[in-house]
């Protein structure tokens, strides 16, 4: 077994500097890496390219990293949901790239799966398509889009062991288990570390091979955006 | 003149038994309401899960189980979770037979535009973009025309596109009318609403053959 337990976040955190592209899992709040966010605010770190889904809330998630301006450029799908984010965006700030989601999730792909690029129909005929390459395969046309390329990346599971192999839970999957193994570096945090051998090999859904790093995250408040409801 | 309500009532008959379907944020979501009970359909969501049931009952909420709207969801028996990955290659690989979404704008050439309002609104195209191009069998669901009475329905989008040429279908407050390669042709009239106040609120080429029926929404 080779050993990827890391006792602080601190430590799971070595080597992250100014101007670096990072990667970072979740769904709006659902599933995002809480504990690294946090010490990258206390790192004060600035500069960094951050690719996300979105961009948090104003007081949580990513906007945490923005209200600190330590983001120089956002690439992400969706950005509603935090006026802070909006404000330096129209201002000029931060440097703002929006993709298709299928797309975002492919461009990590790629990087982890070793692919230079892969073509998609999504955009085509549309801004997100300018100055891309297009193509024509078997009558329609689609864009090409580039593996990402970054330093760290940033994932959140629910159960993991000290190999590094990862289990999710419900939609917190969405983007983590795409962004394992994209980075150079990949910080898994867990809800639970669990000693090799506590995990069904049949059920673990990344493989540790993805993983450099893996320490059990402290507190996890697991915001919910929109409190939805129904009558007994 | 339908509500927003009608508009999912009249759109939820649309499908069909076996059907695997995405369904936007706003009046695509209130869909799911209305769809008939005798026939099997799963609902998928862009954010990883596939089988969605209704809203929690309160202090069920689960933060972990959210729908593509960031709404705490359930799931039902059959259901499953998956990565980001997954669940576009369920989009763009035409495994989902219905997407329904909501619009600024739809050509009659059947673009549409539904992310971006420049220098306004800008808050991305999240799975959108996604589903259009890939999808065979797309609805819009929208009102016919915007809050200062300008038509949604045009010659050509003039806000940023989000697809071109894919919208099939389309729902609004007042018909339904279907994209073909000639323009809108009017399918539909919404109860008590007349052909010309459907022309009148058309800014594309509307094609009227023959007596257009009303709806049946029950």
């Amino acid at each position: 077994m080779i050993n990827k337990k890391i006792d602080t976040v601190s430590q799971a955190l070595h080597g992250v500097a100014n101007n670096m592209t990072l990667m970072l899992g979740g769904f709006g709040l659902c599933g995002i890496p809480e504990n690294a966010i946090a010490e990258l605010v206390k790192l004060g770190v600035k500069g960094l390219t951050c690719i996300s889904n979105n961009a948090g809330v104003d007081d949580f998630g990513l906007g945490l990293l923005l209200q600190n301006r330590q983001v120089k450029k956002m690439i992400s799908s969706y950005v509603g949901e935090n006026d802070e984010f909006e404000r330096q965006m129209l201002s000029g700030e931060l440097d703002v790239e929006l993709l298709p989601q299928g797309t975002l999730a492919e461009r990590c792909r790629a990087a982890q799966a070793g692919f230079p690029a892969i073509y998609t129909p999504a955009g085509y005929g549309t801004e997100v398509a300018e100055g891309k390459e297009t193509r024509d395969f078997d009558g329609k046309m689609y864009v090409l889009e580039h593996a990402f390329k970054a330093d760290f990346s940033f994932v959140k599971a629910w159960k993991g062991d000290e190999a590094g192999n990862l289990i999710f839970k419900g939609t917190a999957r969405n983007f983590n288990p795409n962004m394992c193994g994209a980075a150079k570096i990949t910080v898994a945090e867990v809800e639970e570390l669990l000693p090799v051998g506590a995990l069904d090999p049949n059920q673990i859904h990344i493989p540790g091979i993805f993983v450099q790093r893996i320490f059990e995250g402290k507190t996890y408040e697991k915001r919910i955006e929109q409190r939805t409801v129904r009558q007994k | 003149m339908l509500d927003k309500t009608g508009i999912a009532k009249r759109i939820a008959k649309e499908v069909q038994d076996g059907y695997y379907v995405n369904l936007g944020i706003g009046i695509p979501t209130l869909v799911a309401n209305f769809v008939r009970k005798d026939i099997d359909v799963e609902f998928q969501s862009e954010n990883g899960v596939l089988g969605m049931g209704p809203f929690p009952i309160e202090g069920e909420e689960d933060a972990d189980i959210i729908n593509a709207g960031k709404q705490t969801i359930t799931t039902l028996d059959g259901a499953s979770f998956f990565d980001s990955s997954l669940s576009f290659s369920m989009i763009r690989g035409k495994h989902v037979n219905l997407t329904i979404l909501g619009a600024m704008e739809v050509s009659e050439n059947g673009d549409i535009a539904n992310w971006k309002i420049p220098g306004k609104m800008i808050k991305g195209m999240g799975g959108a973009m996604d589903l259009v191009a890939s999808a065979d069998n797309i609805i819009v669901a929208m009102m016919h025309t915007n809050k200062r009475g300008e038509s949604k329905l045009l010659k050509r989008c003039s806000l940023p596109l989000t697809g071109v040429n894919c919208v099939k279908k389309i729902v609004t407050n007042l018909a339904v009318l279907q994209v073909t390669n000639k323009g809108f042709k009017l399918l539909e009239r919404a109860p008590g609403v007349s052909v010309n106040t459907i022309k009148n609120a058309t800014e594309g080429h509307l094609i009227v053959e023959g007596d257009i029926p009303e709806m049946v929404l029950e």
